[in-house]
């Protein structure tokens, strides 16, 4: 029965995400589940043992430091750029033409930042995923250079970059390094968003076996308009144990092969200077040489490529807050209102106690993720990055709104550029995967983990360790929770309840459990952070000491509070009640209530 | 001809910071400010590399007396297109009391050692403001000046300069060796682009003490008394 439940979870987690497939095929798993569940090779991080309640205390403590010439380095090259920035980018400019003009694209491409993470062989800088994220947080003041940047080398060459052969990287990145080339990365489509396993775009190989013809639409590309070189998704047809099947892989595509068209640049709300627009192919011609790993092996890529450049919006998000919070308290300092200045009020106090625990948590949990990324043997830290993405979304965006209240009726105004940060802040909780999304994955794959490893400690108890068993699982289950609370997940014996069958489709009991991760991890990065910040004496270490002191406080109420809600019949719990509100106003389409001046008599 | 530039570059806080006294009165905070090279300095390093793009001269050397934090300058030099970097260590208290009379000695000496054809300074610092270190080295050397340069050309063995004063612009002409002091309508410093700055890695910096050169940097002067200008009164139309 738990072989049936895990492996009912997987599939039906497997249909949803799609993409979290470790092998090729869902054959290939059924076939393995009837022998057992196979431990893969992924060598996930730190946060996976959370769900087991276990802190892997050695993966985050101490917090990654990185040598004394790296440090220069970083130094050295933080310098241009910010100098760069902050004279010669202008970015209420490049917000009302939503263009980015031509020589400041030259001069980021001067400047070596459409290459950063390329190796120095082909011409880019090679530098390490922690580098990038420092980086990042001076790019991120401008959030249409940073989202074309973004758009180019965290996912438009990542494909090439990860999974393409020695050809393929020498024949495009030393262009795509400098700038020359842009890249693109070509996945949604109109009827395919957040599932993105259900593509239509397809390739046909040709009749002499030597291109292959893509057919489709795309929507929300960014750098659509102005890329040579596109990473595309589309479905081939590959042929597993003599059976046909549709498998979605991935190409290179040059503009230059011709068929392509791009719609005209859409009217967004933000990053108005990052160009999006809609990208037909017609048949399209690509040659064999082009498809990126193997045919059928594209989704897998797409989700390597997506999960692996999602950690630097925390230090991207934090950059901005530093920057807003320089600007915020200029005004709120020399603003007076009834004879005291603005910071002498404790709701604005606040607020800027707010956006510097932001800050802190974002800038603590990039760079330990990144840290971790940096890591010999390159660990899989997609679980960790996702985490870092929800959070930092979340918490910019209200950040920045904040900050524009403290100005007022002013920040409200194109005089200042809050009501920018504002506007181009809301697509990051929708972009690189929408934070519903993310949490969803955070929590499957952290319970699919977790299932397989109850799933073994119950083989344990079929064998006779039964007092072992329960013991661990029990132990495991009351000590993450820290009192024996029944979540109506264990039934007799410590077994884990057939109900876990239906759990993926019970969106608002995962988003609790996602939430309480993500609280979790982010609390494991300023601890660590602040413990090796006293231990070296960094300046205003006390100051940190209070920032994670009073995060971890405020998180782990919260974590009580979720914990609570998800007890079984917990009154706390409104999921059934909003269930049914969302049920009735969603089949009628409308707010059903009489309006209260309505008479019946 | 030796056909090598001596450029010197000072660290100085960065123009964008807002300058504190401390509260002992002694001088303003440094600690934990950003400091960056001086803007005349970059101005003078970028004049430099230029007459070496152009083939008027061979070697760019840029040399910067402070603290470790000094070799940092040296490396903005070196990635905006130095050939290698010279560090006069001055730390602690001979570096809170170091001025243009001691630089200008050590500059001196180096100048010698290396046997440069031109120095090339910023005209001066933005942080004390003195507008000395080039004339005093040019006279410890006996050598012909040419300070707040607008304009540069060699030719032949002569330089011919452009000079920005009160009254307006002064053209003179003055032989090599000579010092320049540059300034702000000189050029406009190029970046020190990423690619550039990893580059400038692999070139080498030097590390020398003043003794080494015969130079004694001890003070004749004492800061007595560090204090904020006046708070600006409010004005009247």
């Amino acid at each position: 029965m738990n072989r049936l439940i895990v492996s009912r979870t997987f599939r039906i987690g497997e249909r949803l995400l799609g993409c979290h497939a470790r092998h090729a095929g869902q054959e290939e798993l059924r076939l393995q589940q009837r022998r057992s569940i196979k431990t893969h090779c992924r060598h996930l991080a730190y946060a996976k043992d959370l769900f087991l309640g276990q802190v892997n205390k050695a993966e985050v403590f101490p917090y990654p430091e990185i040598g004394n010439d790296e440090v220069e380095e970083i130094k050295q090259l933080v310098a241009p750029v910010e100098k760069f920035f902050s004279d010669d980018v202008d970015s209420a400019k490049i917000d009302r033409e939503a263009t980015i003009p031509l020589e400041t694209l030259q001069g980021l491409k001067d400047l070596g930042l459409f290459g950063i993470m390329i190796p120095e062989e082909y011409g880019g800088l090679g530098l390490s995923h922690t580098i990038y994220a420092r980086l990042n947080e001076i790019i991120a003041l401008d959030g249409s250079i940073a989202v074309t940047l973004a758009a180019h080398q965290a996912i438009g060459l990542k494909g090439i970059l990860i999974a393409g052969n020695e050809a393929q990287k020498k024949k495009y990145l030393p262009k795509l390094a400098s700038g020359e080339h842009i890249a693109a990365f070509c996945l949604t489509e109109p009827g395919s968003g957040s599932d993105a396993a259900s593509i239509q775009t397809r390739a046909t190989l040709s009749e002499d076996g030597k291109h292959y013809l893509i057919n489709g639409s795309k929507i929300w590309i960014s750098n659509g308009g102005m890329a040579d070189i596109m990473t595309v998704f589309a479905r081939t047809e590959v042929e597993v144990d003599g059976v046909k099947k549709d498998k979605i892989s991935a190409f290179i595509v040059e503009r230059a092969f011709g068929g392509i068209a791009s719609g005209k640049p859409e009217d967004k709300l933000g990053i108005r200077g990052s160009n999006t627009c809609e990208l037909s192919f017609d048949n399209v011609p690509v040659p064999v040489e082009n498809v990126i790993g193997e045919i059928g092996g594209g989704f897998k890529i797409a989700m390597n490529i997506l999960n692996s450049g999602r950690f630097s919006m925390g230090s991207s998000c934090a950059g901005m807050i530093k920057k807003l919070i320089e600007l915020t308290s200029e005004y709120a300092a020399t603003r007076k209102q009834f004879n005291k200045s603005l910071s002498e009020f404790g709701m604005i106090q606040e607020k800027f106690a707010m956006m510097a625990l932001n800050a802190f948590v974002m800038e603590s949990m990039a760079y330990l993720t990144a840290g971790m990324m940096d890591r010999p043997g390159v660990p899989d830290c997609s679980l960790e990055a996702a985490m870092v993405k929800v959070f930092s979304s979340e918490g910019g965006w209200i950040c920045v709104s904040e900050a524009l209240q403290v100005l007022g009726g002013l920040g409200y105004t194109k005089n200042y550029p809050f009501e920018r940060f504002v506007r181009d802040c809301r697509i990051l909780p929708i972009f690189e995967g929408t934070n519903e999304i993310l949490r969803m994955y955070i929590t499957l794959t952290g319970m699919q983990y977790a299932g397989k490893i109850l799933t073994g400690k119950i083989k344990e108890m079929k064998k006779g360790n039964i007092g072992l068993a329960i013991g661990m699982v029990s132990k495991k289950l009351r000590t993450s929770l820290g009192a024996s609370v029944d979540l109506g997940l264990t039934g007799k014996d410590g077994v884990v309840h057939p109900s876990l069958e239906t759990i993926v489709d019970e969106q608002l009991v995962l988003k609790r459990v996602a939430d309480v991760l993500i609280h979790m991890y982010a609390m494991t990065a300023v601890l660590s952070r602040a413990s090796r910040s006293i231990s070296i004496g960094l300046r205003n270490h006390d100051h940190e000491v209070l920032l994670a002191n009073t995060f971890c406080n405020d998180a782990f109420f919260k974590n009580n509070y979720w914990m609570v809600q998800l007890q079984k019949h917990s009154p706390e719990n409104n999921d059934a009640n909003i269930k049914k509100i969302a049920k009735q106003v969603l089949e009628n389409r409308a707010y059903i209530c009489s309006h209260p001046l309505e008479r019946t008599y | 001809m030796s056909g090598r530039v001596l450029v010197g570059v000072k660290r100085v806080i960065d123009y964008a910071v807002k300058i504190r006294v401390k509260p002992d009165n002694t001088g303003v905070v440094t600690d934990g400010v950003k400091h960056s090279m001086n803007p005349f300095c970059e101005i003078a390093v970028e004049e430099a590399v230029k007459l070496k793009e152009k083939k008027l001269i061979k070697e760019v050397v840029a040399v910067s007396c402070g603290p470790q934090q000094s070799q940092e300058t040296i490396r903005t030099a070196l990635a905006m297109g130095a050939d290698r970097g010279i560090h006069v260590d001055v730390s602690g208290k001979d570096y809170e009391n170091l001025g243009p009379l001691q630089v200008s000695k050590i500059l001196a000496a180096l100048a010698k050692q290396e046997d440069a054809q031109l120095i090339l300074l910023g005209k001066q610092a933005i942080d004390d403001d003195c507008n000395q270190t080039g004339q005093m080295t040019a006279a410890l050397l006996d050598w012909p000046q040419g300070t707040f340069a607008s304009e540069v050309s060699l030719e032949g063995d002569k330089i011919n300069l452009v000079r920005e004063i009160d009254g307006g612009l002064e053209h003179i002409k003055i032989n090599t060796p000579a010092v320049i002091t540059a300034d702000l309508r000189l050029n406009t410093p190029r970046y020190a682009t990423l690619p550039n700055i990893m580059k400038a890695k692999k070139k080498k910096i030097v590390t020398v003490k003043p003794a080494d050169l015969g130079v004694d940097v001890t003070s004749r002067l004492e800061v007595l008394k560090v204090e904020e200008p006046p708070q600006r009164q409010a004005g009247r139309v």
